[in-house]
Formats: structure tokens, sequence, C-alpha cells
């Protein structure tokens, strides 16, 4: 299958301080690719790279045959990449309504788009006036997806959608993924705990010091539990 | 003339203040709320509005009226222009880093007010109102122009309000204000907003000065004052709060007129520093502001 996105050698970091060392990556056309990796390894350095909010010093970022890495970072999302970052980051002052309407004027999107969207999600209807900072966080969470959903994007990043939800919600937001890439959006999702993507993974990147170790098939993963234990520290 | 007629003319002269003060410090806390940037020079893109609007006058001559609108649209348009020139060349360049943006801003106080200095003179000029009508009320007659500047500049900060809450640019403003990345990850570009909102303040300013040339003559360090008073109402409101911008700006407005007519303008300047004081003491945050995360 075709590569969606591909990281090719990328050094990248902020100010004097390298963080990612030779990072490549390619996501397939159409799958779910979860990063692995403990804390500090450079998993939201990577995104932020793929989003050009964090400038590569070498090596490329593309998309299809666009280059990524060439382009002021807020091309980026009208290339078609959405972006959920970790811990959210709503604009806390604005309402669900505002947020989604930035959403949808990242790549022009009519009310069509912004409907099928809520369909989703179709409590953040009913909190539609409220200040986005005062929902809770499975709502926030919620909100954050649809924010990026407004784009129609082809490759969605997804930065621990599921911290600190309860299980519940993780069902949710793994659903959500999954009837994604049914419609054949490629997703980058990023996790710390291995039993959270099993399901909805099609491979998994192990991001160690800033490098991309080693990219497995999720199959190759229940053969070999000692993959994980090795990158992650836990099984 | 008895106490409560005094009082009156007192609180005109406090609202023909307000209005004008509310302009210039709603064009410093947009700066200041969106950009994060201290703009030391913006009271002299008040006084360069209010230079500009002599000299635009002067060179259109005819009824008074007609150079007055030439002045009021090309001043600020004008100002705007330096504007953007400044954001382009120095604040962007750095970064609009908070601290080196405030150096550079008061480079470019010095500079402005040079330039204003060496091609309009040391000496103080007064523009015609463009019209001169005085309005009779019972116990005095208040200047007609007067009212219509409280009239404008209250239109104009509706306007500003309507655009900030009520429109996609605004909102996309407001997004920028509250996360810079994060609006650039939806699309928003940053620079070209802070282009915009810089420009933006810079004419607030040079509306403001244009509408006060009439009532007070043009002069190159007439940028002091506005500056000053800009902040005190900038901190008291809230930084980058419109709504406190407002506020302040009517309640500052107000105490500088009336303290003035009734003591002196001294005291008026004493009273709104303290005032400043006890806010930054009790309420850093600004009568409106929200405390920073
Ligand atoms: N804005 C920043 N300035 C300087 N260093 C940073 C910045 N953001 C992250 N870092 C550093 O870069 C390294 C990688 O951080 P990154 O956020 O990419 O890790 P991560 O894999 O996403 O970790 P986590 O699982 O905790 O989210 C860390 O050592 C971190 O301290
Ligand atoms: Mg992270």
């Amino acid at each position: 299958m075709a590569d969606a996105l591909a990281m090719d050698k990328v050094d990248a970091g902020y100010g004097g301080v390298q963080v990612l060392r030779g990072f490549s990556m390619d996501l397939r056309a159409g799958e779910v690719l979860c990063l692995l990796g403990r804390n500090g390894a450079g998993k939201t350095t990577a995104l932020k790279t793929i989003m050009g909010l964090v400038r590569p010093t070498a090596g490329t970022v593309r998309l299809g045959a666009v280059e990524l890495s060439a382009l002021p970072a807020h091309e980026v999302p009208k290339a078609g990449v959405a972006y959920v970052p970790q811990g959210r980051r709503l604009f806390a002052e604005l309402s669900v309504a505002e947020n989604v309407e930035i959403g949808l004027n990242a790549r022009k999107k009519g009310n069509d788009v912004r409907e099928s969207v809520l369909d989703l999600f179709p409590i953040l209807r009913e909190r539609w006036r409220q200040r986005s900072g005062t929902l809770s966080g499975g709502e926030q969470q919620m909100l954050a997806m649809a924010r990026a959903l407004c784009l129609e994007p082809s490759v969605l990043l997804l930065d621990e959608p599921t911290e600190g939800l309860m299980p519940s919600m993780i069902a949710r937001i793994r659903e959500t993924v999954a009837s994604l890439k049914a419609r054949g959006v490629s997703t980058i999702l990023v996790e710390q705990r291995v039993d959270a993507v099993l399901s909805v993974a099609d491979r998994v990147a192990f991001v160690e010091n800033g490098r991309n170790r080693e990219t497995v098939e999720v199959s190759r993963l229940r053969d070999e539990p000692g993959l994980v234990k090795r990158y992650v520290g836990v099984g | 003339m008895g106490f409560g007629p005094y009082l009156l003319l007192a609180t005109l002269e406090g609202l023909v203040m307000a209005a004008v003060l509310a302009l210039t410090a709603l064009g410093l806390s947009l700066v200041f709320g969106v950009m994060r940037v201290v703009n030391v020079a913006h009271g002299e893109f008040f006084m360069l509005g209010a230079v500009l609007a002599w000299a635009v006058s002067n060179a259109v001559g005819g009824h008074p009226a007609i150079g007055f609108l030439a002045a009021l649209v090309v001043a600020p348009l004008a100002v705007g222009a330096v504007a953007l020139a400044s954001e382009r060349l120095v604040l962007r360049r750095l970064n609009y880093n908070p601290e080196a943006t405030i150096v550079a801003t008061i480079g470019l106080l010095y500079i402005l007010q040079q330039v204003a200095l060496t091609f309009y003179g040391a000496d103080a000029r007064p523009v015609v109102a463009p019209f001169n009508v005085r309005l009779q009320l019972p116990w005095f007659g208040y200047s007609a122009y007067k009212l219509s500047v409280i009239g404008f500049s209250l239109l104009l900060l509706g306007l500003t309000w309507f655009v900030l809450t009520r429109t996609k640019i605004g909102l996309i403003m407001r997004a920028t204000q509250y996360d810079r990345e994060t609006a650039t990850a939806f699309g928003i570009a940053v620079d070209k907003v802070y282009a915009g909102v810089f420009v933006a303040g810079a004419m607030l300013a040079a509306i403001g000065a244009v509408l006060v040339v009439p009532i007070r003559q043009a002069h190159y360090l007439m940028g002091h004052d506005p500056l000053l008073l800009s902040f005190i109402v900038v901190i008291i409101g809230g930084l980058g709060s419109l709504r406190g911008t407002m506020v302040a700006a009517l309640l500052v407005g107000l105490s500088d007129g009336i303290l003035s007519v009734f003591f002196s303008p001294t005291l008026a300047k004493i009273v709104a520093t303290t005032a400043v004081a006890l806010v930054l003491v009790f309420r850093p945050q600004g009568l409106f502001g929200t405390a920073q995360r």
C-alpha cells in the first residue's frame, strides 16, 4: 500500500536541545499506526514535527507527494493533516461552538461537515454554547476529536487521546478510531499503554530516545510480548 | 454657575476624555492581549495621528469639515502603514519576544518622536473642528463637536466589540490570543493575525488622536500622556480584556475630567496612578482580567 505520510531521517528539537535523532517512520494509507514509548521518548515531538510546529534541522516529512517540512506550519492542516494534541489543548475560553468553528475554518468546511462530525459526538450538541474549559474530561476529548475531524483529514494525529479517561470513554475513542479507519482515514495514535491499542492498531512503532527502533505488525506483538517489555518496560 | 451644572460640565469633559482614551487604550490592550507585546511606542502612534491630521487638513484646505474628514481617513491609514512596517521590520524579527520588544519599541518611540520634530517642528498647532456649533444648555453652552467625539468613539468601540465577539476574524484573533501553537495547527497564519492586530491597535490610537486635535493642539511630545493613561486603563481593566478596558477607560476618563475641572490635572493623575498601585497589589489580573494560567 502507498505511504500516506513518511518521516525520513528527521532531526528536530527545541532550541539547542535535540530530541528526534534520525527519526524515520511511514504511515500506510488507511492504517492505524501506533507510536509506543516511555515518557520523554519523543512521541509528541514527532507529531509536532509533522505539524510543522517543531522545525526539522535535517530530514523530511512528506504527505504523499507534498513535502510538509517545506511548508509553513499553518499550511500543514490545509494539506489534510489534523491534530489532536496531548492534553487536548482546547481553546478553553471559547465555547464548544467556537472550537468547532475553528476546526471547520481550517479547510473552509461547511455545515454538512459540522453536522456529520456532531453525529459522531451528539453530546457536544447539548453543550453547544458552553465554555469548553468547563466540559468534563471525556467531553473535552470528544470536542478535541470533533475539532480535528472538522478538517475532513486524510491523516489524523492523536496524541494520548485516552489519557485520564475512564474505560467506557476509552472504548468510545477506540470505536471512533476504528470507524474513521473504515472511512479510509490514516491515523497515527500515540499511546503509553499497549493494551489500549492492540484491538485497533495495524502496526506499532517503538519510539526510544528520539528514534523509531522498530515498526512491527500487531499480530507479531501478540506472539512476542517480550518486544513490548523491551521498549516500554511493562507488558 | 452652581455646583450641579459645574458637575455636569466636568462630567461631559470627562466623557470626552474617556472616549478618546478608550480608543487609545483599546489599541494598546488589543496588541498586548493577542500578541503579548507591550508596545511602548503606542503613544507615538497617537502623536503621529495628530500631527498627520494637522498636515492633511492643512494640505486639503477649503471648508474645515473637508480637511478634517480627509485627516480622519488618511492619518489612521498612514499610521497603520507605519505600524505595519514596524511590525514586519522589528517585532517579527524579534519573534515577538516580550522583553526584546519592550526595548525595541522604546527605540521606536524616540525614532517617531524625532521624525516628527524634524518634519513637523516643535510648535503646537491646532486643527479646526469640522463644525462649530454650540449646544445651548440651560446653564452653559457646550461644543457639539465634543459631544460628537463621544458618539463617534462609542460607535467605534461598539464596532470593535462586534468584530471581536461576533465575526470569524474576531474568533481567529481570540484563538490566537489563547493558544498560538494550537491556532497554527488549525491553519491560522499567526504572523498575519499579529500584523493585523498591531496595525488595528495603532489605527485606533490614530483615530483617537484625529478626534482630539480640534480640542487639543498637535505636538510632537503629545504621545506621553495617552501612553501613561492607556497603561493605567489597561492595568486597571485587566490586560487583554476588552470589557475591562472600556470600563476602566470610562472610570479613568471620568475621574480625570472631573478632578481636573474641580481641582487640578495633577491630582487627577495622582488618583489614577494610586488606583493602579492598589489594583496591582490587590487584584493583579485587573478588574476584568482572568488570572494567568
Ligand atoms: N517545549 C519544549 N522545550 C524544551 N524541551 C522540550 C519541550 N517539549 C518537550 N521537550 C523535551 O523533549 C523530550 C521529548 O518530549 P516529548 O514530549 O516529545 O515526549 P513524549 O514521548 O511525548 O513523552 P510523554 O509520553 O510524557 O508525553 C523530553 O525530554 C522533553 O523534556
Ligand atoms: Mg507526549
